[in-house]
């Protein structure tokens, strides 16, 4: 009867109930890393869902990126031009693609499509109790389900991420040759000027960091999905809307943590 | 009780409670399940009979109670210890639970492969061959299982478990939701098991019919006990009324 007092009281329980979703993720964020990791490994089933995950975003994030370059240097060229300075636009766009857009466009897409298919994929196998079925063959479902779909999403993001900002690239490219009458070479030149290691470097950290995010929540909320069919659409909801909740999160916290790194 | 075949316990399970919230599912029940024979479990929905089998196989926790499977006493094992336990133990889910995205012969593979990671894909394919052969599934081989109907869907499910050669076949619900002509099927089946791979058996249904077919033994979980156990006759030789509406309602109805 006691305990039955305490969980009706809402602000207790709502507190204990938080805590202990943390230390369920913390678990589970865990047991990633100790499944990942050792032996035996899902390679067939990593490979798969590598191509599964690239097959299934690409098209969206090629339309995507094509036209956020088309649309970011338009947007941009009168304000350049009343400096005189369109000819900073390739710098510009490469600049702003590879610092932030691409990471964060192909993460939002990824969250959207590749987090809700995660969650309801793994919601639905909880549901049907293949999942229980995996457990009771004395297979592990953790590493072949989770392990395999989080290092998948950990893996393509981050090459889907540079695929974005070259399509991005190419988008910008058509309109300042239609604009300017920019060669493709001096327009890529001028672009790859401005980009340096550290651009690199933080976008691709920046990348694995969200396609980590985006597998863990996908997974988490598909894995640990309650009974029926209404559990299924939540597990998927939930990806998304956390997935992208906690990219925006990250991508707060690192762009002032490689701000430390720049001279300019 | 003369119908148990073996004196040897492969199952004993000791006052066994589990409640969810405020439901008393099972309170202190006992059973014993003997090597080489078919238990029937019968009950109404929702009295416990599922979670009585998920507690053997390790996928609840009992409240109260110990349930000790060949000799293991499974919630206090290793994890090891339980992967280990649960290759002897195989489990046909009532909806089946076919990996969907796999085709029949990938569903029977996936066990295999991953239990006996040094068979030679001749080895792995003779016995997926063996087992589909064995519930006359052949022709599914290369089939998804959205193509199945249900009735074939049970029998992939019973060849997946039998793929690892198990000592003891746990079956949920096996006839639920299927024709009377496609039953007698599975209850053959369930039969044939018994026979050609020596298993003891505990067969969850609440089909009569079923029951009457495979059982050497019968009890039935009422108010979260087993309560009346012996031969089907046995069992239902008897005016109590929590029992008779069960065999009135199947035979006399």
């Amino acid at each position: 009867m006691e305990k039955n007092t305490s969980s009706k009281t809402n602000g207790p329980g709502k507190i204990s109930r938080m805590f202990l979703t943390l230390y369920d993720v913390g678990a589970f964020v865990t047991r990633f890393f100790k499944e990942a990791f050792l032996p035996p490994y899902e390679i067939k089933e990593l490979v798969n869902q590598c191509y599964n995950i690239g097959y299934q975003s690409l098209i969206l994030i090629s339309t995507t990126g094509f036209i956020t370059g088309v649309v970011f240097t338009k947007q941009s060229r009168p304000s350049l031009a009343e400096f005189g300075a369109t000819s900073w636009l390739p710098s510009l766009v490469a600049i702003a693609l590879l610092r932030t857009l691409a990471p964060l466009l192909t993460a939002l897409i990824a969250a959207g499509k590749v987090g809700s298919s995660i969650g309801a994929e793994l919601g639905s196998m909880r549901v049907t109790e293949q999942i229980d079925a995996m457990e009771v063959s004395a297979t592990n479902p953790f590493k072949f389900l989770v392990s395999t779909r989080v290092m998948a999403t950990t893996i393509t993001i981050p090459i889907l991420s540079f695929y974005t900002a070259l399509v991005g690239m190419l988008g910008a490219l058509l309109n300042v040759s239609l604009s300017e009458g920019t060669s493709a070479k001096a327009f890529f030149l001028s672009a790859l000027e401005s980009i340096t290691f550290l651009d690199i470097t933080a976008s691709t950290i920046r990348s694995i960091i969200y396609g980590f995010t985006i597998g863990i929540v996908g997974c988490y909320q598909g894995y640990n999905s309650s009974k029926g069919t209404e559990g299924v659409g939540k597990a998927a909801n939930s990806a998304v809307v956390i997935g992208m909740f906690l990219v925006f999160l990250e991508e707060v916290i690192t762009v002032q943590f490689f701000s430390l790194f720049r001279t300019v | 009780m003369e119908n148990i075949k073996s004196k040897e316990k492969v199952i004993e399970i000791r006052g066994l409670s589990k409640s969810f919230g405020k439901l008393d599912v099972l309170k202190e029940a006992n059973l014993d399940l003997y090597r080489g024979e078919n238990l029937v479990v019968l009950g109404k929905s929702g009295t416990g009979k599922s979670v009585l089998i998920k507690i053997i196989v390790g996928l609840l926790k009992p409240d109260q109670g110990s349930v000790r499977v060949l000799g293991n006493i499974v919630d206090q094992i290793t994890y090891k210890e339980l992967l280990a336990l649960r290759l002897k133990v195989g489990f046909s889910f009532q909806n089946s639970a076919l990996y969907d995205s796999m085709t029949v012969r990938q569903n029977l593979e996936f066990p295999l492969v991953r239990n006996q990671r040094r068979l030679t894909k001749g080895e792995v394919n003779r016995a997926v061959e063996e087992v589909l052969d064995a519930v006359g599934l052949m022709q599914t081989i290369d089939q998804m299982p959205s193509e199945l109907s249900g009735g074939q869907r049970k029998r992939i499910g019973i060849a997946r478990t039998l793929i690892l050669q198990p000592e003891i076949m746990l079956y949920d619900e096996p006839t639920a939701g299927l024709d009377p002509i496609t039953s007698e099927d599975i209850n053959d089946l369930i039969k044939e098991v018994q026979e050609k791979y020596h298993t003891s058996s505990i067969v969850i249904t609440h089909d009569l019919t079923c029951a009457k077919a495979v059982s050497d033994r019968v009890t039935i979980l009422l108010d979260g006990k087993f309560e009346r156990q012996g031969t089907f006759n046995e069992v239902f030789d008897t005016t109590d009324t929590r029992v008779r509406p069960f065999y009135d309602y199947n035979f006399i109805q």
